[in-house]
């Protein structure tokens, strides 16, 4: 294993731990920010540029800016009034731990069953475009449906409701 | 141990922490911030058997990753909407008091 | 000899690396690239402030800056010592950490986006498959910034700067992609120097350049107004505009952390117009089969000041954008039209090479803009139009 994927690792690991864990909500969403960046530079690394810039793109340029201006509008910036993890937290991080724990031993166990390291295949942007519109052109369709739906419900839910229409 | 059996392990590691997010966090949009770690821990899961797995060259792994991160930007749109109208009614985000289905 | 004026930078290149041990080359290679890149867009950049102030002046009917050298050259000089001896004051109650990175995260996610751009024959740094998406993914990253840099201010002025400036520039991204991709539709990749490839030949002595096509010179009037409000230009500079928030979201940044954020927006500004070289104006190539022995750095460069020019004429000239009427104006005009320019090259795709495809799209174009400006205007009332002129 190279060191950018030990890098890449160690900043998405330590970006999602404080955005977990941190207390300012602002820092949380910005700790969630570097997470997304480490994992574009994972993707990077299996040799999936298609998917690592999108995910830049998409989660760095909008989804974690959509999270901060949603912090932005409640208030969410001034001390909180309750703490900020709820009173049941030992249960709910006993059971994270138990998840990792399953998974991890599933995937060590089954370690001699996976295949082994295949060729890298080199993919043009080329190659996603032909398999979006042949193989998979109905997944494309619904999911341009479904994003047309969300954006749709998304501006309505958020409207104003004393019944100004913008 | 296996380039494959690192990222899986970063993945379940990832999701852990994701998990424990959702489940610790008190405030609606803090919950949302542990699903999409939970959602992105399952993409890394899709690009790395994509690569390291049979077949390469079919591009399952990695058309269903994209599509994947289309569908969670809607539903983080969507469900911080959500989250916003909801503390329009009720003035809060703390779940513990978003208890009551009726205003 | 013509041919090695073109390729002089990187047969530099090449001698200066043939020193290092063979094992060493490659990454010596991208290391003098690199340098080459953060060393000559900075000089551009001094350079372009006293053209710019200059400009202004002039369009402003007043003289500019012409105390420091001769005609003003040696101002950025000044500027640069000014900034770098100014006390470099930060809020007590400001977040450290977001404050200081803010500038930080800007510059590096501008100077990223300058790795793709073809600025000469065989002149990239980093050939990507998906060049052109690694370039605008770079653009979004700089939209953190400036919302780092608003909240961690804990001023009210400036978080309201950042927040119109977010708003502003996520709404013209949207436009900013559509407007490119009719480009990828005709060139058919992604690849920088593939779409350069694809627009440089001649027929009868005329370049093939895809503003020359009804579709290009759509998309690239959309393009030019897509990137005069991604980078905050006026007259879309509302976020920053000096007689109305104070500074927006660069208030409380003094000394180095300012002229650093005057320098993310020029580069922005420079990495913006160079790809709409690349994707319009023909990147390198030169105009004419004729012109062909002027190095094609210079036709790139050259190309890139030409719309730094037009930058600033436009800044000088038109007044500026209210931030409700600049969001009508992205999503109820400028996005429709750019969807259907999309439309409109895919019919000049399948019509075939012809007389007809020019006619219908150049109809089509025409139409839909004339009917759009009618159509938003119904319900404005405008005066009689009076001039003034300076006595």
């Amino acid at each position: 294993m190279n060191i950018a994927f030990y890098v890449s690792a160690v900043l998405t690991l330590a970006g999602a731990l404080a955005s977990v864990l941190l207390k300012n909500k602002v820092h949380c969403a910005l700790a969630l920010t570097v997470a997304f960046t480490g994992l574009a530079f994972l993707f990077l690394n299996l040799n999936a540029q298609f998917a690592g810039f999108a995910e830049i793109m998409v989660y760095v340029g909008a989804v974690a800016i959509l999270v901060v201006f949603a912090i932005l509008l409640i208030k969410g910036s001034e001390t909180p009034l309750h703490g900020a993890f709820s009173r049941s937290w030992p249960i709910g991080a006993t059971i994270a731990a138990g998840i990792f724990a399953l998974l991890g031993w599933a995937v060590i166990e089954s370690a001699s069953h996976l295949p082994k390291n295949t060729p890298t295949h080199a993919v043009t942007v080329d190659q996603i475009g032909q398999a979006l519109v042949y193989r998979y052109v109905l997944p494309l369709e619904v999911v341009a449906i479904l994003l047309t739906v969300a954006l749709i419900g998304a501006v309505i839910i958020a409207l104003h409701e004393d019944g100004r229409t913008q | 141990m296996t380039p494959l059996t690192c990222y899986l392990l970063v993945a379940a590691l990832l999701f852990a922490i994701g998990l424990a997010g959702a489940l610790i966090r008190r405030n609606a949009i803090l919950v949302l911030i542990g699903i999409e770690l939970m959602l992105n821990a399952a993409n890394l899961n899709l690009i790395a058997f994509w690569r390291y797995g049979p077949h390469p060259e079919l591009l399952t792994g990695m058309i269903f990753a994209i599509f994947s991160i289309a569908v969670a930007a809607a539903e983080a749109a969507v469900g911080l909407a959500l989250v916003i109208h909801i503390h329009r009614h009720t003035k809060t985000t703390y779940l513990d008091q978003i208890n009551r289905m009726k205003g | 000899m013509i041919k090695n004026l073109d390729q002089i930078f990187l047969l530099f290149e090449h001698w200066i690396v043939s020193f290092l041990p063979v094992a060493w080359r490659p990454m010596g290679a991208i290391i003098l690239s690199v340098l080459a890149i953060i060393s000559i867009f900075p000089a551009l950049f001094a350079l372009t402030t006293v053209f710019e102030r200059k400009g202004l002046g002039r369009i402003q009917n007043r003289i500019g800056p012409n105390r420091v050298g001769p005609l003003g050259i040696f101002q950025p000089i000044a500027d640069g010592i000014k900034s770098l001896t100014k006390e470099d004051i930060v809020p007590t109650s400001a977040d450290g950490v977001v404050h200081f990175l803010a500038p930080i995260v800007q510059v590096l996610a501008v100077f990223m986006g300058f790795a793709v751009l073809p600025m000469g024959r065989n002149m990239v740094l980093a050939d990507m498959d998906a060049g052109l998406l690694f370039y605008f993914s770079m653009g979004a990253s700089t939209e953190l910034s400036v919302f780092m840099a608003g909240w961690s201010s804990r001023n009210k002025y400036s978080l309201l700067g950042a927040m119109r400036a977010v708003a502003q520039m996520i709404s013209y991204e949207v436009t900013l992609l559509l407007s490119a991709v009719p480009v990828v539709m005709i060139a058919g990749s992604l690849s920088l120097t593939k779409i350069v490839a694809a627009q440089n030949y001649y027929t009868h002595g005329l370049p093939h350049w895809y503003i020359f096509t009804p579709w290009g010179l759509a998309g690239f009037v959309l393009y030019a107004i897509a990137t005069t409000a991604e980078t905050n230009r006026s007259p879309f500079d509302l976020p920053e505009g000096e007689s109305e928030l104070v500074a927006g979201y660069h208030t409380e940044y003094s000394g180095f952390k300012f002229a650093l954020f005057f320098l993310g927006e020029y580069l922005a500004m420079f990495s913006i117009s160079g790809m709409g070289a690349t994707l319009f104006f023909g990147g390198w190539a030169a105009p004419f089969p004729f012109l062909e022995w002027i190095p094609s750095w210079i036709w790139f460069f050259s190309k890139l000041m030409l719309s730094i020019f037009v930058f600033i004429w436009l800044r000088g000239t038109l007044p500026r954008l209210r931030q409700d009427q600049l969001m009508n104006f992205a999503w109820k005009f400028i996005l429709p039209l750019c969807l259907l320019n999309v439309l409109v090259t895919a019919l000049w795709h399948f019509l075939g090479v012809g007389w007809e495809r020019w006619v219908f799209c150049s109809l089509i174009l025409a139409l839909a803009y004339v009917l759009m400006g009618l159509g938003g205007m119904r319900g404005m009332k405008v005066g009689p139009r009076r001039y003034r002129y300076a006595e």
